[in-house]
């Protein structure tokens, strides 16, 4: 638990609300943004903000963490909500700020780039995109969410192994700061080098530097064919050598993923896109690379979605490639001795997989589990985005330790001195 | 921290940390450093050091920070905006004796090196495994790692493996405060804010990389290149876009004018078809059936835009002879003309057409020639504006042109630079990119990892003395929200 008190002995862990109640302090904005109090399903892992704010656009953001920085609210930004008990409970929510209304799409579809707003559902995103033929490479590993909600953690799917993860794909970004100044980054062309590059510290900080308003990605057109392969084994090492041929072979697979239940043998699946005229020779070449391989252009079960139920506790793994079997074992087996059932899915190709553990396993035995696997492997290798009160309150830290934090808290600091976004959500209590 | 002193004066300790033969104080020897790639900015550096080990890097920033001495890293000193511009107050730390490919782990896919390491090399020491390292900026024989990362390079094939950034897994950085700090790995996505992304294109402000883990890609079943020549720009423009909305993603769209094949004639005998106002080198590469499959629509796309001459290579031999004349652009428009500047700005794709008019236009209005070479697949523009040196105001008259070329590139909502970096060149255009608050939350990044100020001071960043008290102040409505091409919301 050092993240915790770390950070209560941080710069802003004192910060207080010196205009106290934040109804009150925040009636100036009143007319221009609608606002009400919180309730229960606005909770942030289970803490009820005070207030709840639905600004019109990005310039009402501004002015709205203008007003509530100068009088020391903490802000925790919403999207569609579907990520909220990912990372830590802020220490203290003032002040949650919905970016629904927030959901303009401009696509400059001959320039294969799109800017859009924080608030936009992923899945909106792409019925605008298709309709020029192109895609924004980030798989809905979350069903429902909104493109901040998947930058602001950093969320990428299946096809990551050949696209690169999310933060390849943006080129620009605009944030709101701390204290309610716009600032953008990068640009709206692809290939940019002028000044530093501050979207990839927004990506995957869980709002922790600033709030999100809009993001400009770059696209690709989408393929005119795809081929999911896919094979069963129940012996790991076969598993390994799959993976490993699958990627040194020629094929160019957009994903190779791994499904690994709690029973039952391990699915590696591969999916395949480009011209239609080679998709079927490709086929054919990754069949011969596994055995007892079967082919569809329909996905197989569970593809490109987070492993287990909602709710589950979610662990991360990530490791280079060939370590990556050996790592599920080392994790599956600790769980296992903690009598805990763990369901793996994810990037083999990238080595980056989600493990699950159903909500209402004993929250000592998780952790112990945790613990034992953490122990087991190097550091930085194991982490727990979605973990339930009770196993928080049971002493697991869902970041483990983390290298480079001094750098981190540096930046932290200069970002957001007071601690008023989202504080605590992140590694050691950031 | 005391007032900062003579960098000489640290020579000892220096001699003590890299040893006798890695600290240079002889004032010809130094002078060979005094600039980079951009030579009409030179300065003599106080003391050079050449380390051998990420712990001698440590120890000489250290001793820096201590006394308040500003260092400049440098790796093969071809970076083209002053990036490397040494300081006479200062240490330049050249990673010329870091030069060990520490590893290729190619069951994972990677390799890990020193920043000293030319790029090219570690492609070198993949390929006979049939893997390469990706990013190859035209300088891939001569530039370092460590350099690449700094600036972010790309290189022809960057519209689709992607650029330095896309390609480094971890980092062991020496920061500005000499510690040592070990960024990411052979795993992907280590916990906490992407420090790593911060850190590439940093120019060396937030400080030095010692180790670099970049990633290998398995070398492609098929290549196929296509060399088409058209009447003009407007036609090779055309096929471009034409080749962008058949959804067809090639990993190179190179394209050259009238006067950049004439200046590649005259030195290398490249024998592009004559009479070519334009030509386009368009490569593929990936599954054998998808790069023959692609071949055919883009060549057919080419002969419906305009082309009157297509030449197609898919052995390495005919390959490098079509791109011969491309690679070998820039050095020879010192055949046709005495001097020039190299620009680097990008634009929309789709503002390629224009832009180019524009360009043109100044160019006769202000009798100053401009060459195009470029990557057209991501409108990064690399024109070359022709000058002749002996000739009085000629020079200035160039560097106005040259400048109007990136007013063009932002007017159209694009950068300032999109490959050759900021450094000194351009420090003060960032103003005209960004607002006072945008440079000001950069500036708070610079100030997270180096509060002192001593990394690559005055590079990146506008600062008062180089650009004037209040650099660039822009006021009223940003010029990319004014003219309709940007941050609309
Ligand atoms: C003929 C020619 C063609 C070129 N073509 C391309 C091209 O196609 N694409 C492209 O992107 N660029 C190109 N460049 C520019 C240049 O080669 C690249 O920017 C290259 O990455 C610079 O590497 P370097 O080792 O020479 O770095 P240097 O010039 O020595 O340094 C560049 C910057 O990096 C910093 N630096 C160097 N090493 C380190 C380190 N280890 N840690 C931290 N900072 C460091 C320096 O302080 C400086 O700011 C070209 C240059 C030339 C001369």
């Amino acid at each position: 638990m050092s993240g915790e008190q770390g950070a209560m002995a941080g710069p802003g862990a004192s910060a207080s609300r010196r205009g106290g109640d934040p109804r009150a302090v925040l009636e100036e904005v009143r007319d221009a943004i609608p606002l009400r109090s919180g309730a229960g399903d606005d909770a942030v892992g289970g803490v009820v903000p005070a207030l709840v704010a639905a600004p019109p656009d990005a310039a009402a953001v501004a002015k709205l963490l203008a007003v509530s920085a100068r009088h020391g609210l903490t802000v925790v930004a919403r999207g569609n909500g579907t990520k909220l008990d990912w990372g830590r409970p802020p220490r203290r929510c003032d002040l949650l700020v919905d970016t629904g209304a927030l959901n303009r799409i401009e696509h400059a579809s001959g320039d294969l780039v799109v800017r859009a707003e924080a608030g936009a559902g992923l899945a909106e995103l792409d019925a605008v995109l298709a309709r020029a033929g192109q895609r924004l490479v980030v798989d809905p590993v979350v069903p429902g969410s909104s493109l901040g909600g998947v930058v602001a953690t950093g969320l990428s799917g299946p096809r990551r192994a050949l696209y690169g993860p999310l933060r390849d794909l943006i080129i620009g970004m605009t944030v709101v700061r701390a204290d309610g100044v716009t600032v953008r980054s990068g640009g709206a062309v692809v290939k940019n080098v002028a000044g530093y590059d501050l979207g990839k510290l927004h990506t995957g900080a869980f709002g922790t530097l600033g709030l999100i308003t809009s993001v400009t990605l770059r696209l690709h057109p989408v393929p005119s064919a795809a081929r999911h392969v896919w094979a069963r084994t129940t012996d790991p090492a076969t598993a390994r050598g799959w993976i490993l041929a699958l990627l040194d072979s020629q094929t160019v697979p957009s994903a190779v993923e791994v499904d690994w239940p709690v029973e039952g043998p391990i699915w590696v699946q591969v999916l395949l896109e480009g011209a239609e005229d080679g998709i079927a020779a490709r086929a054919r070449d990754v069949a011969d690379l596994l055995e007892g391989a079967e082919a569809a252009e329909e996905a197989p079960p569970g593809w490109g979605v987070l492993p287990g139920r909602a709710g589950d506790t979610l662990l991360k793994l990530t490791c280079a490639p060939p370590d990556l079997v050996a790592a599920v074992q080392t994790l599956r087996t600790a769980t296992e001795r903690a009598g805990v059932p763990v369901a793996v899915r994810g990037s083999a190709g990238a080595g980056v997989v989600h493990a699950a553990v159903p909500a209402d396993a004993d929250p000592v035995a998780v952790h112990g589990a945790v613990s034992a696997a953490r122990a087991a492997l190097p550091r930085g290798w194991l982490t727990v985005p979605r973990a339930g009160a009770d196993l928080l309150a049971a002493g697991l830290d869902p970041w483990g330790e983390v290298p480079g934090l001094p750098l981190m808290r540096a930046v932290k600091d200069r970002f957001d001195p007071r601690n008023l976004l989202s504080p605590g959500r992140f590694v050691d209590g950031i | 921290m005391s007032a900062p002193v003579d960098p000489g004066t640290l020579v000892p300790q220096l001699r003590a940390i890299c040893g006798d033969d890695g600290v240079i104080t002889d004032i010809a020897q130094r002078r060979t450093y005094e600039s980079d790639g951009l030579t009409y900015h030179a300065a003599v550096p106080g003391v050079v050091v050449l380390p051998t080990t990420t712990a001698q890097v440590a120890e000489v920033v250290r001793l820096c920070a201590a006394h308040g001495v500003p260092f400049v890293p440098r790796g093969s000193g071809t970076g083209l905006s002053g990036g490397a511009l040494p300081r006479p107050d200062g240490v330049l730390i050249v990673t010329s004796r870091m030069r060990r490919i520490l590893e290729v782990d190619i069951a994972a896919r990677c390799a890990v090196v020193e920043p000293g390491v030319i790029n090219l090399d570690v492609t070198r020491a993949a390929a006979p495994h049939g893997y390469y390292y990706a990013p190859d900026p035209s300088s891939q024989q001569v530039c370092s790692v460590g350099g690449n990362v700094a600036e972010n390079s790309g290189g022809a094939h960057c519209l689709k493996h992607g650029f330095t950034v896309n390609h480094v897994l971890g980092l062991e950085i020496v920061t500005p405060r000499g510690e040592i700090v070990e960024l990411g790995g052979k795993a992907s996505e280590a916990p906490g804010y992407d420090l790593i992304g911060a850190f590439i294109g940093s120019e060396g402000t937030l400080g030095i990389a010692t180790k670099i883990t970049v990633r290998l890609l398995r070398a492609p079943e098929k290549v196929r290149t296509l060399l088409a020549a058209f009447p003009g720009m407007d036609d090779g423009g055309r096929a471009v876009s034409a080749i962008i909305a058949a959804g067809v993603l090639p990993s190179a769209i190179e394209m050259m004018d009238a006067l950049a094949i004439e200046a590649a004639e005259a030195a290398v005998r490249c024998g592009y078809p004559s009479g070519a106002g334009a030509v386009l080198i368009v490569e593929l590469d990936g599954p054998a059936a998808d790069v023959d499959a692609q071949f055919e629509e883009v060549a057919a796309l080419c002969r419906a835009a305009g082309a009157f001459e297509l030449r197609s290579a898919s052995d390495p031999d005919e390959r490098a002879r079509i791109w011969k004349g491309r690679k070998s652009a820039f050095a020879a428009v010192g055949r046709i003309s005495p001097a020039y500047i190299v620009q680097d700005g990008v634009v929309p794709r789709t503002a390629l057409p224009e832009v180019l008019a524009r360009i043109a236009e100044l160019s006769a209005r202000s009798g100053i020639r401009v060459a195009n070479v470029f990557h057209a697949g991501d409108g990064n523009l690399h024109p070359l504006v022709l000058f002749d040196d002996s000739l009085p105001g000629a020079a200035e008259r160039a560097a106005e042109v040259s400048g109007a070329i990136l007013d063009l590139c932002i007017e159209h909502g694009g950068s300032i630079t999109g490959e050759h970096g900021v450094g000194v060149d351009k420090a003060c255009h960032m103003p005209e990119m960004f607002t006072p608050e945008d440079l000001e939350t950069m500036a708070w990044l610079r100030a997270a990892f180096d509060p002192d100020g001593i990394a690559n001071p005055e590079k990146l960043l506008p600062t008062p003395r180089l650009c004037g008290e209040r650099p660039g102040v822009r006021t009223g409505v940003h010029p990319l929200v004014a003219s309709g091409k940007a941050e609309l919301f």
